[in-house]
């Protein structure tokens, strides 16, 4: 018998129609699967009553696949089948991965995204997600008694078109339909209801496990908008963890302990971390595997003492993002809290102080990424009237096009809103060229070999003109997903070739802050290459024309002109070697001024050439 | 005789009404669809029609109209769980017979 849901006035589906939709977290860490019943938004718990579903994933000998507490019981037996944060390497290629040698896989180079090696045969992070994926979609079945129409699945702000592909491939292979990718913070801001409040700016501040991330979001007219995202890939909850063992190291005079007596130490620091939370102090108790006994107490106070530098560490994060929307703790109006390293009283008043106001907390901060995007879903499958949500995300780095000289063209700049598309034209190069490669670039440097690589394609077949007549217009489209399709189409012909942007690896989150911080840095060397890069392209476009003119009127010139003209132009070639701005510049102006003469008789003899056997009459 | 609801299920619904932040109760109807004839259903209501019947049932302002009522009369609504699963659910006297999923019966 099937279990009834209240749908809105009007809205309620026939029978057998009911549009299920969930949101899921697909976290680092853990993972949920929430859902919009009866017109409110909860998470989905398994059959004990959890929430989180662990994203482990564990092959085991008789060629199971086991998902969640049970594989991450025994994550410390089966390092190698048992894979945590496979998150971390969706969309990544070796190169990209932080220290991999650190981690207990065995890692398979592969074009396109690394690979690892499991009794179960090689996996791609795509089918471990899928794993997890497939065990939330399980859940949220037999909870709802149906099969879902689709999933809202939320991604960080910053993740790029590769890891955002991944994502979606990886919803594919579990046979859930995505109705959207979301942002993460947008899904929390949506959780705590701001799309419903007045317009303004909201930080959103998410402390998870082992990441940090801080996002500036805009709502107005009820669209949100991520103005900023920065963060710290390697700060969490984890570190804080950390700092306990090291205080217990130090008090207890201990040192080199053997990875079980680590492992016990940092699960009864976690458990101190967690007691603090509503407690002025903590018992720490553990009997390591020598049979000494530690025994410590563990003040509020002490606590906040020795992770202070942490949480001074998430305040750098939040100035740079307040500085790159160009905005001051004055303009926020909400902050909302997400991740459970959130709840600790300490990181709440350092957050309070420095937005000089309480940060969001009444939903549960490990839940309210899952509830944003479950009440996103619902919309989406129509189950809401017309009170809709427009969400627009943001790009994290600029994206462009390669000019001549290494030059990139920056048509879409970083953190525009998307979905967006932008077109630019531009022309031939040479007389009579018939094709153009166009390449596309992301990154904020000015020249090509600074930049990331994301996609080649050619403009092939267009018709024969002079250099700069052709209408080149190259659109840059980016879709609600944060996915780029690039269109070059030659105006007067119709031609048109078009690539949709699916880089083979993506960007590590600290590769997009490194490129971010180098286009401070070097603001100035960038600006340098610029002027010399088009000094170099106006040159070799005067000397090309020159040839040209050369070849066919080069006869108006006597012998003293042609050998000036001739030094003119090796003194020009000598200066594009030397690849000095200045110089270039100075030689091209006595070029210019060599050919002058030339160029104005040239000119004389083409007008007297076209009026030849003509009548004034017929002109 | 009218609608009522049990114990459980008006905690239920005067849970998910202050969640949703407005509404005057819950629509109780039949349509004339499904595998077996009729189907339920089940909606918020945020404006009374002018035919509208009400009843108070633990707190719970119920509404339905004359003609779905004379297929209702005498239903009790439930909150259930079933395993994962939890919903509301019709009990309703005038059923002689539904389809194997219960969205839809027949008087």
């Amino acid at each position: 018998m099937a279990l009834l849901q209240i749908a809105e006035p009007g809205l309620f589906a026939a029978p057998h129609q009911h549009r299920l939709a969930v949101g899921i977290d697909l976290g680092t860490t853990n993972s949920l699967v929430a859902t919009v019943r009866s017109g409110a938004a909860v998470v989905l718990p398994d059959e004990h009553g959890r929430h989180l579903l662990p994203s482990v994933v564990r092959y085991t000998p008789d060629g199971e696949c086991v998902v969640g507490h049970a594989a991450r019981a025994r994550q410390n037996e089966d390092p190698h089948n048992t894979i945590v944060s496979a998150k971390r390497f969706m969309g990544r290629g070796l190169a990209d991965l932080d220290n991999p040698a650190a981690m207990p896989y065995q890692f398979v180079d592969a074009p396109g995204m690394v690979q690892l090696l499991t009794r179960a045969g090689v996996k791609s992070p795509v089918e471990i997600s899928a794993d997890i994926l497939r065990a939330l979609k399980a859940r949220a079945e037999a909870s709802l008694g149906g099969e879902l129409v689709g999933a809202v699945i939320t991604v960080p702000a910053y993740f790029d078109d590769a890891q955002r592909q991944a994502t979606k491939d990886a919803a594919r292979l579990a046979g859930l339909n995505v109705l959207r990718l979301l942002n993460e913070p947008t899904a929390a801001a949506i959780a705590y209801g701001l799309d419903n409040a007045s317009e303004g700016v909201y930080v959103v501040y998410d402390l998870g496990g082992g990441t940090f991330d801080v996002s500036i979001l805009r709502l107005s007219r009820g669209v949100f908008e991520v103005l900023a995202t920065s963060g710290d890939s390697a700060l969490g909850g984890d570190d804080f963890d950390h700092r306990i063992y090291c205080w217990v190291l130090e008090q207890a005079g201990l040192s080199q302990l053997s990875a079980n007596d680590t492992r016990l130490l940092l699960t009864h620091a976690r458990a101190a971390k967690e007691m603090l939370t509503d407690a002025q102090e903590a018992p720490i108790q553990a009997t390591l595997s020598d049979g000494q006994l530690v025994q410590l107490t563990l003040t509020l106070e002490t606590f906040e003492q020795i992770t202070r530098t942490l949480v001074d560490k998430t305040l750098l994060p939040v100035r740079k993002a307040l500085r790159d929307a160009r905005l001051s703790v004055e303009d926020i109006q909400g902050v909302v809290m997400v991740g459970g390293a959130t709840r600790m009283p300490h990181i709440r008043k350092a957050v309070a102080e420095h937005f000089r106001q309480p940060p969001l907390t009444n939903l549960d901060p490990d839940q309210v990424v899952a509830l944003g995007a479950a009440m996103q879903a619902n919309v989406l499958a129509g189950n809401k009237g017309d009170d809709d949500w427009l969400l627009l995300d943001v790009i994290p780095l600029s994206l462009g096009l390669e000019t001549m000289g290494g030059l990139v063209e920056k048509i879409i700049p970083r953190n525009s809103t998307i979905p967006t598309a932008r077109a630019q034209e531009f022309t031939t190069f040479k007389d009579g060229q018939t094709a153009m490669a166009l390449h596309v670039l992301q990154g904020e440097r000015e020249l090509v070999a600074d930049c990331r690589s994301l996609a080649r394609f050619e403009l092939r077949g267009i018709p024969p003109m002079v250099a700069g007549a052709a209408r080149i217009r190259v659109t840059f489209q980016v879709d609600a997903d944060g996915l780029l399709s690039v269109s070059a189409r030659e105006q007067s012909s119709g031609v048109e070739a078009r690539i949709e942007v699916k880089p083979s690896y993506g960007l590590t989150d600290d590769e997009v802050s490194r490129m971010l911080t180098e286009s401070i840095a070097h603001v100035h060397d960038d600006i340098a290459a610029r002027k010399l890069a088009e000094a170099t392209v106006d040159a070799e476009g005067l000397l090309a024309a020159i040839d040209v003119a050369l070849a066919s009127d080069g006869d108006l010139l006597d012998a003293a002109e042609r050998s000036a003209l001739d030094a003119a132009i090796a003194a020009m070639r000598a200066a594009l070697a030397a690849r000095q701005t200045v110089g270039i510049n100075q030689a091209m102006a006595t070029l210019n001024e060599a050919s002058g003469d030339f160029a104005a008789r040239r000119m004389d003899r083409n007008i007297r050439r076209a009026l030849t056997g003509q009548k004034i009459s017929e002109l | 005789m009218g609608i009522t609801l049990t114990e459980r299920a008006a905690e239920h619904v005067q849970g998910f009404l202050s969640k949703r932040g407005k509404g005057l109760g819950l629509r109780l109807g039949v349509k004339t669809s499904g595998c077996s004839g009729m189907a339920y259903k089940l909606e918020f209501v945020d404006e009374a029609g002018e035919e509208d019947l009400s009843f108070e049932s633990h707190g719970v302002t119920l509404f339905t109209d004359a003609k779905s009522l004379a297929y209702i009369d005498g239903t009790e609504l439930d909150f259930v769980k079933e395993g994962l699963n939890e919903g509301f659910k019709f009990n309703n006297p005038n059923v002689k017979n539904e389809c194997g999923c219960g969205e839809s019966f027949n008087v």
